[in-house]
This record gives structure tokens, C-alpha cells and sequence, in this order.
């Protein structure tokens, strides 16, 4: 009771003692460092409109920083602009420009660090190498931040969104192009990705490796140079996203790598090199997506044992499976697939005899790559005719025993 | 006037002219004699430039044959079976001649086309007409241009009599127009009366070539068949001994 | 010269097999682009069309002309004209009136349907094809003594085109698969006009993504102007080079 009581009178004398500052040109404190400087916990500083250059600053209180009319924090691209650790500090509606960029340390326009309920909203990040990179935190959100990235090289570009043993993490509606990869996940879990767009990123539009338990959900991934991988993590959501323009000679719709008891649901694969490209993975249910004008549907490595298909619908991929391996562990049940050609005599909706999605062809380029070359020509028309009649050589027991004879209602 | 020298000609295991070496002269009518497949087509169509020549060289007066086609333009050419596209009609056929060839129409021998009364037919396609109008066409197709050299293949087999009446009375004025006439014919009867000069060939050789007059005072006989049969018995004779 | 091309054309238009090619080409790239339901897929199948079809009908009907023609041929050369422009006279006849049937039946409908890059690749690479496989069509009947082998041997040449060149290039890419083989792919794709014309179609439909090193190799190389000066280049000998050999036979040739 002593305690509540306590805790009471803290919170409202807290509330009560709760100031605001505001930074300005024109206002008694010029610089934000020194707002930060005579701030208290629970304060609220409050940047006007204008350029700030103050070199790194860092918040260690729980302040909320917000921005009037997007001010500006430069950061004439040598410094890190704002480290924050602890806990409680909010950051929103600051444009951040120009941070610099080492060799040695990941610099980034915001590093929060050993830090809890973070919020950082609605700010605009432009020309960082790294833009927002968070370690060892938990219980933060990013949400509506836009973040433009200089577009340079491989190296010397960080990631738009970084995230390192990260738990309970909410990545929400940021807009990420021009960084190395858009969101970096590496050790984070219970975390939520979205509703985010990530495009045009040098790499991967999403990079997530060792993070169990997380959903990335309704975000778009368009245009990246790898695409989005997904690797060595068990228990993740993958739902209505939208993976689109992923080309490049090893550009992806997702790679999946190790990846195990996860689900990919509703999603929408269209004009990927390789919608899905799967290794090494074991008891992924994949339903309800689309697949559409991609390269590859799927590419499924024959180190993938367990996994379902169903109900996802394919139109006009040039190939719809690829495997290198002459045996099937994975099932194909309920698709819909524009290449099926049978009757259905007893009107079920599905097709009267099963479906072998796998073509000679993409056996043959499976075990020789130069062989694309001979791509859309008669000759593998005819070939690809030829196995459908008497199959030979494509594996006999990758089947869906039930294909759809028209598109799975989404 | 053609001259040919050495001329030489192989196909495959065939000779089919062998060391021809001979000159035709302005107005005379030669006939062209020989059993089947002695050559004289062959001949004719190495004149004509549709046959190469293996060996040798042929003078058409004056200008050696070679690559260039021009001196076709002296030659008027009526060949064994007359071909022409199917869907042509006659009209159009003579149109499109005197279009390539070029020639004011004045200067057009139009003659045959009328005796031949081939001028009502200028609508029917070629394919419809008969082997004898056929030949007509082709005659007045030989004459038209008014050649200095005249090239007849079998001219007559399949005329009529009385076109072939027309056809000789042409090329007796062409005689004595000073044109040279080239003729081959089996028919000889038929040339009688025409011919100036015998060439007679065989096995794509030149065996002679004589004047009518020294011909018949050579084997006694009038009539130029009956001449080259006594002649062809000779040779018969010679073979066998 | 162009005398003698008007009464060749003369003569195609005439029989009206062109005609029903020209048809034969619209109605089926029309329904394709009206039954696919997207544009690209719609050139993916006109691709087929482009690559077997053209050349098919092209040497077929070029070879049946020349067979047909050959009274006409034999007429001119009787006449003060000579034999290479009697057979270019011919090879262009039949060229344009087999371009143009190209133009209408493909074009038209690519045109109205897929104004872009991809289709204009399409129509040049198809016209290149009705060009070459002509020159190659009047090279096959030159040499060939009668009608039946004509068109024999020029079925023969249009299968090893459209079907067994690429079933050796498959065997020899198998046969030195541990070789890097790419860069010999480029040369091999030149040996085969069909091939050439597909692959710089396919580039521009941007597929080269998913051909991997392969693509990528093709697409640097296709994709300059010394690429498209060597696709260029190597269509256009095509074209001479069968039509060169052809007028020469033809010269020599006792009719």
C-alpha cells in the first residue's frame, strides 16, 4: 500500500514538475544540446523550424524531442546526429540530414542503444548511411518514418532500419529506399514488421536472420537488388505482403534459408526473378498466395522436407517449380495452376487427374544454367510436350494431386 | 554474224559439244540438223547465254558473251516449247517485253502478231491458249524487236501449214534483209526452200557445215532431206565398219 | 530493274497465297492479343509465331515462287538482262510482298496492342527473319535441280533451323557443362538466325533477369551499341551472304 502510495505521489509530482523547453533561433535556448542538457525526465523539448549542426548528441533521459514544421539536425556528414539509451524518449517529426558515415563504427542518423519504449515517429531520415540502428533494446516503435538513402555502393551505404537483439520491437508504415537493405533483422524476436514499403535498397529490401517469433505483415518489397531474405529462424509470419520488380540475376522475392514451422499466407509475388526460393527448410505452410509473371514460382532445393502448398494460385510464371532434386518431401495440394490443361468431368472444381508443375525444362536449366539460352524455343516446347506425356525425368512424386480448375478465391 | 571458237561444253558424263568451231554469216539461213541430243539445243542456248560454256568463246558481232547481257538485244529468240507464266495473258506479255527491251514503237515488227491474228487474244492467259497458238506467240515474240540475229528451235512443229507458210515467207524476208537466221529444225522439208547453209551434228560434234548448193552437188541429191539422209547413211556406214 | 520487281510483285499478288498470309498472321495475332489476358504473354506466344511460322511460310512459299516462276526466269534470260538482276529482281518481289504481309499481319496488331520496345524488337527481329529466310529459301531452290527437292531441302534447312540446331546446342552445352560455356553461347546464338532473333527479343522483354550469369552476360553484351551493332550485322549477313551465294549459282547455273 506504502508503495502505491509512493508511486502515486511520484508519478503526479512528475507530472506536475513535467516542463517543456522550446529550441529555437529565435527562442532563449538556441541549441538542442543544451535543451537536452537542462532537461529533466518526462520533459518535452520542443525543436522549431530551422537547420541544427551540434555535432552528436545524445539523450540518456526520457524526454520526448518533437519537431516543429520538420527541423532540420545536420549532420555535415561526419557525425553521428543523436544516440539515445535508456528508456521513454520519444523522437518525432525531425528531418535528419546528412550523417556521417566510418568504416570503423556503423554511424546512423539515430542510434538508440541498451534502450526500452522508444518511440520514433513520423521523422524523415535522408543521405544516412545507417538510418535508425537499434541494439540490445526492447519495447520501442518505429513507425511512419520516411528514409531516403544515398544509393551508393554495396559497402559504403548502411541499412535503412537496423535491429540487433531486438524483443518486442513494432516496425510500422516506414517508407525505406536508397540503403544497403532496407530493414535489418539480426537476433530480434517477438517483433512486428508492418504495413512498411521498402524499395530500391541496394540489397535485400527486408534482411532477417536468427529472429524467431516474429510477423512481417502487409508490407511491400519492391524493386530491391536482392530482394528479401529470410534465414536461420523458426516460427515466423509472413502475411499479405507484396513482393514486386525483384530482378537481378540473384534477385529474390524471398530467399528462405533454414527456416522452419512458419507460415506464408496471402502474400503477392508478381515479376520476381524468383518468387520463392527455398533451401533447407522444413515445415512451411505456404497458402493463398499469388504468383504472378515471376521467372521461377518456387525454387525448392531438395534439402526441404515437410512443407505444404496450398491453395495459391500461379499465372504466367515462366517456370512455376524448379528443384534439383529427383525426389519430392514437400506437399501440393488445391493449387491453381494457368499451365493445368484437363477436364474436370464431375464438376468439383477440381482437375480430374493430378498436376505435375515441374517442366523438363526447368530440370535441364536446374542442372546447367547456360542452357536458358534455349529458352522459349521449339525445340523445349516440344521437349516440355514430349516429359508431360511420358515423364522421364522430372521428380515423379512432385504432384498436386488436386489441382483447382479455376483461381483459389484470396 | 556469230563466231565460235573451241567451244566445249560437259554435262556430267555427256559431251555435249565437243570443240564446235564455227562461223555464221549475215543473211544466211542456217539450218541446224542432227539427230536427238547431238547438241543443237545446247548449242543455241550457249549463244543465248543460258548454257555456260565449259571452254571456249562466242562472238556475237563482234562482242564476245560474257557477263554482259546486252548484245541479247541483237537476238531474237524462239524457243522448242514455248513456257510462259500461267497467269500472264498475252497482252500483257507483249507489254511487259517492249517495256524491258525498250524499243520506240515504230521500229516494232508487229507483222506476225497480226498475220497470226494473235491481236484478239491479248485477253486470254497464257495457260488457256493451245500448243500451236503457243508457238505463234513465241514466233511473234522473235520477231518483235526486229533482231539482226534470228534464233528459231523448232520452229514449226505444231504450226499449221498454213502458218508455217506465214513463219517462212518471214524469214525469207529476213534473208533478204541480211539477217542471220539459226534454225533447227527435224522437219527439213519444211526449210527447203529457205535455208542457205546446212550445219549438221552429231554427238556434240560439228560433222559439217556446207552450203545447200555444194551439198546437193556432194551427194546428187535435190531434195535437202533426201541429202542429209545419204548423209546420215554414211555416217551410219562408217560407224559400223 | 524496278520493272522487272513490279511484274514479280505483279505476279505474287495475283495468286493470293501472300494475301492469306497476311490474313492468316492478323487474325491469329489479333486473337492472341485479345485472348491472353496480358500484353506480355500475348508477345510471348506472337514470339512462336515470329520464329517458326515466319520462316516456315517464308521458305516454303519462297521456294514454290521460284519453281513457279521459272518459265518467267527462262523468258528473261533470253532477253538483254542479266541473271543478277533477274534473280535479285525475284528476291525482291518476293521480300517486299513478304515483308509487307508481315507488317500487316504482325504489325498492325502489335502496334495497336503493345506500342513499346518489346513489340518493335518483335517487328524488326521478324522482318530480319522474313528477309533471311528468304535469301536462304532462293539459295535451297538454285541449287536444287527440281521443285520436289526444293522444297525438300528447304524443309530439311527449316527444321535444322527452328529444331535441330537447338537440340545439338543442347547436347553441346551438356556434353562441356564443366566448361565455362557463356561466352560460346554468344557465338553459337550467331550461327542461328532463329536463335539471334529470340534472344534479343527475350532481352528486351527483360527476362534476361531470371537467365542468371547467362542473362546477365547476354544482356551487357546485347544491350550496348556494339551489341545491337553485332545483332545488327550478323542479320544482315544472313541476308547477303545466302543471296551473294545464291546469285552466283544462279550465274553459273544452265537453265
Amino acid at each position: 500500500m506504502k508503495s502505491i502510495l509512493i508511486l502515486i505521489f511520484f508519478f503526479s509530482v512528475n507530472c506536475l514538475s513535467a516542463n517543456t523547453i522550446v529550441v529555437g533561433k529565435d527562442q532563449p535556448i538556441h541549441a538542442l544540446k543544451r535543451a537536452v542538457e537542462l532537461a529533466k525526465n518526462g520533459d518535452t523539448i520542443l525543436l522549431k523550424q530551422g537547420s541544427y549542426a551540434e555535432g552528436n548528441i545524445v539523450i540518456g533521459k526520457s524526454i520526448t524531442l518533437i519537431g516543429i514544421g520538420m527541423p532540420v539536425l545536420d549532420g555535415l556528414q561526419k557525425n553521428e546526429i543523436l544516440t539515445i539509451t535508456g528508456h521513454n524518449v520519444t523522437i518525432k517529426g525531425i528531418r535528419f540530414l546528412n550523417a556521417g558515415y566510418s568504416s570503423m563504427n556503423d554511424y546512423a542518423a539515430l542510434k538508440i542503444v541498451d534502450a526500452t519504449n522508444i518511440r520514433i515517429e513520423q521523422n524523415i531520415i535522408e543521405k544516412a548511411s545507417f538510418a535508425i540502428h537499434i541494439a540490445n533494446s526492447t519495447f520501442s516503435t518505429i513507425r511512419n518514418n520516411k528514409i531516403v538513402g544515398t544509393n551508393k555502393s554495396e559497402h559504403s551505404s548502411g541499412n535503412g532500419i537496423h535491429l540487433w537483439k531486438c524483443g518486442n520491437m513494432k516496425i510500422e508504415g516506414n517508407s525505406i529506399q536508397g540503403h544497403r537493405d532496407g530493414i535489418y533483422f539480426e537476433f530480434v524476436t517477438h517483433s512486428t514488421i508492418s504495413k512498411n514499403v521498402s524499395e530500391k535498397n541496394i540489397r535485400y529490401g527486408l534482411h532477417f536472420m536468427f529472429s524467431n517469433d516474429d510477423a512481417y505483415l502487409g508490407n511491400t518489397f519492391r524493386n530491391n537488388g536482392a530482394g528479401v531474405a529470410v534465414m536461420y529462424t523458426r516460427n515466423v509470419r509472413m502475411e499479405n505482403n507484396l513482393f514486386e520488380n525483384n530482378w537481378g540475376p540473384s534477385a529474390y522475392g524471398i530467399l528462405l534459408k533454414d527456416i522452419s514451422d512458419s507460415h506464408i499466407k496471402n502474400n503477392r509475388f508478381v515479376e520476381n526473378t524468383v518468387a520463392i526460393h527455398m533451401e533447407g527448410s522444413s515445415r512451411i505452410m505456404i497458402e493463398k498466395n499469388t504468383f504472378k509473371a515471376n521467372g521461377w514460382a518456387f525454387k525448392v532445393q531438395a534439402s526441404c522436407d515437410d512443407n505444404t502448398f496450398y491453395k495459391n494460385n500461379f499465372f504466367g510464371n515462366s517456370f512455376d517449380i524448379a528443384t534439383n532434386g529427383d525426389k519430392s518431401l514437400n506437399t501440393f495440394n488445391n493449387n491453381y495452376w494457368d499451365k493445368y490443361e484437363a477436364y474436370d468431368i464431375n464438376r468439383d472444381g477440381i482437375g480430374d487427374k493430378p498436376y505435375h508443375p515441374v517442366s523438363m525444362y526447368a530440370m535441364i536449366v536446374e542442372q546447367n544454367p547456360t542452357t536458358i539460352m534455349l529458352m522459349n524455343s521449339f525445340m523445349i516446347k516440344l521437349l516440355d510436350k514430349a516429359e508431360k506425356a511420358i515423364p522421364s525425368l522430372t521428380p515423379e512424386n512432385l504432384v498436386d494431386a488436386a489441382p483447382m480448375m479455376k483461381p483459389n478465391k484470396l | 554474224m556469230i563466231r565460235i571458237e573451241q567451244l566445249n561444253k560437259r554435262f556430267r558424263k555427256l559431251q555435249a559439244l565437243d570443240n564446235i568451231n564455227v562461223v555464221f554469216g549475215n543473211g544466211n539461213v542456217i539450218s541446224l540438223i542432227g539427230p536427238n541430243g547431238s547438241g543443237k539445243t545446247t548449242l543455241i542456248k550457249c549463244i543465248l547465254g543460258m548454257v555456260t560454256a565449259d571452254e571456249g568463246r562466242i562472238y556475237v558481232n563482234g562482242q564476245m558473251i560474257s557477263n554482259d547481257p546486252s548484245y541479247r538485244e541483237q537476238i531474237g529468240y524462239m524457243p522448242q516449247i514455248g513456257r510462259y507464266p500461267d497467269n500472264m495473258r498475252v497482252g500483257e506479255l507483249f507489254r511487259m517485253m517492249k517495256n524491258i527491251r525498250i524499243m520506240p514503237e515504230n521500229q516494232l515488227d508487229k507483222e506476225l502478231l497480226e498475220k497470226f491474228r494473235l491481236m484478239p487474244m491479248f485477253d486470254k492467259p497464257m495457260r488457256t491458249l493451245s500448243g500451236g497458238t503457243r508457238q505463234k506467240v513465241s514466233a511473234a515474240l522473235a520477231f518483235y524487236f526486229n533482231p539482226a540475229i534470228l534464233i528459231l528451235d523448232e520452229p514449226t512443229a505444231g504450226l499449221d501449214p498454213l502458218s508455217t507458210e506465214i513463219l517462212k515467207e518471214k524469214i525469207q524476208d529476213a534473208r533478204s534483209q541480211q539477217k542471220l537466221v539459226l534454225v533447227t529444225s527435224h522437219i527439213l522439208s519444211d526449210l527447203d526452200e529457205l535455208t542457205t547453209h546446212v550445219m549438221y551434228m552429231q554427238d556434240g560434234k560439228m560433222i559439217f557445215l556446207k552450203q545447200i548448193d555444194v551439198l546437193r552437188q556432194e551427194t546428187g541429191e535435190d531434195k535437202l532431206g533426201k541429202a542429209i539422209a545419204s548423209i546420215m547413211k554414211h555416217e551410219l556406214k562408217a560407224q559400223f565398219v | 530493274m524496278t520493272r522487272l520487281i513490279r511484274y514479280v510483285l505483279y505476279d505474287i499478288l495475283r495468286n493470293k497465297v501472300v494475301i492469306t498470309y497476311a490474313l492468316f498472321l492478323f487474325v491469329v495475332s489479333f486473337s492472341l492479343f485479345q485472348l491472353e489476358e496480358n500484353e506480355s504473354k500475348a508477345i510471348l506466344s506472337l514470339l512462336n509465331i515470329v520464329l517458326i511460322v515466319v520462316p516456315l511460310i517464308g521458305m516454303i512459299f519462297t521456294t514454290i515462287h521460284y519453281y513457279n516462276s521459272y518459265e518467267f526466269i527462262e523468258l528473261m534470260l533470253s532477253q538483254p538482262l542479266s541473271r543478277k538482276r533477274i534473280l535479285l529482281s525475284e528476291f525482291t518481289g518476293v521480300a517486299v510482298s513478304l515483308l509487307c504481309a508481315f507488317a500487316f499481319g504482325v504489325g498492325v496488331p502489335v502496334l495497336i496492342f503493345s506500342f513499346n520496345d518489346t513489340g518493335f524488337a518483335l517487328l524488326i527481329a521478324g522482318g530480319a527473319l522474313t528477309l533471311i529466310f528468304t535469301s536462304i529459301a532462293f539459295l535451297a531452290s538454285v541449287k536444287s535441280r527440281d521443285k520436289a527437292r526444293g522444297i525438300g531441302f528447304t524443309l530439311l534447312l527449316w527444321f535444322y533451323f527452328a529444331l535441330i540446331y537447338d537440340g545439338l546446342v543442347l547436347l553441346v552445352l551438356f556434353s562441356f557443362s564443366d566448361y565455362p560455356m557463356e561466352k560460346f553461347t554468344l557465338l553459337l546464338s550467331a550461327l542461328n538466325p532463329i536463335d539471334l532473333a529470340r534472344i534479343s527479343i527475350m532481352l528486351k522483354m527483360d527476362v534476361s533477369a531470371l537467365m542468371g550469369y547467362t542473362g546477365a552476360l547476354y544482356k551487357n553484351f546485347f544491350g550496348t551499341g556494339a551489341g545491337m551493332l553485332f545483332t545488327g550485322s550478323i542479320m544482315l549477313l544472313w541476308i547477303i551472304l545466302p543471296l551473294w551465294w545464291a546469285v552466283t549459282a544462279f550465274n553459273k547455273k544452265d537453265m
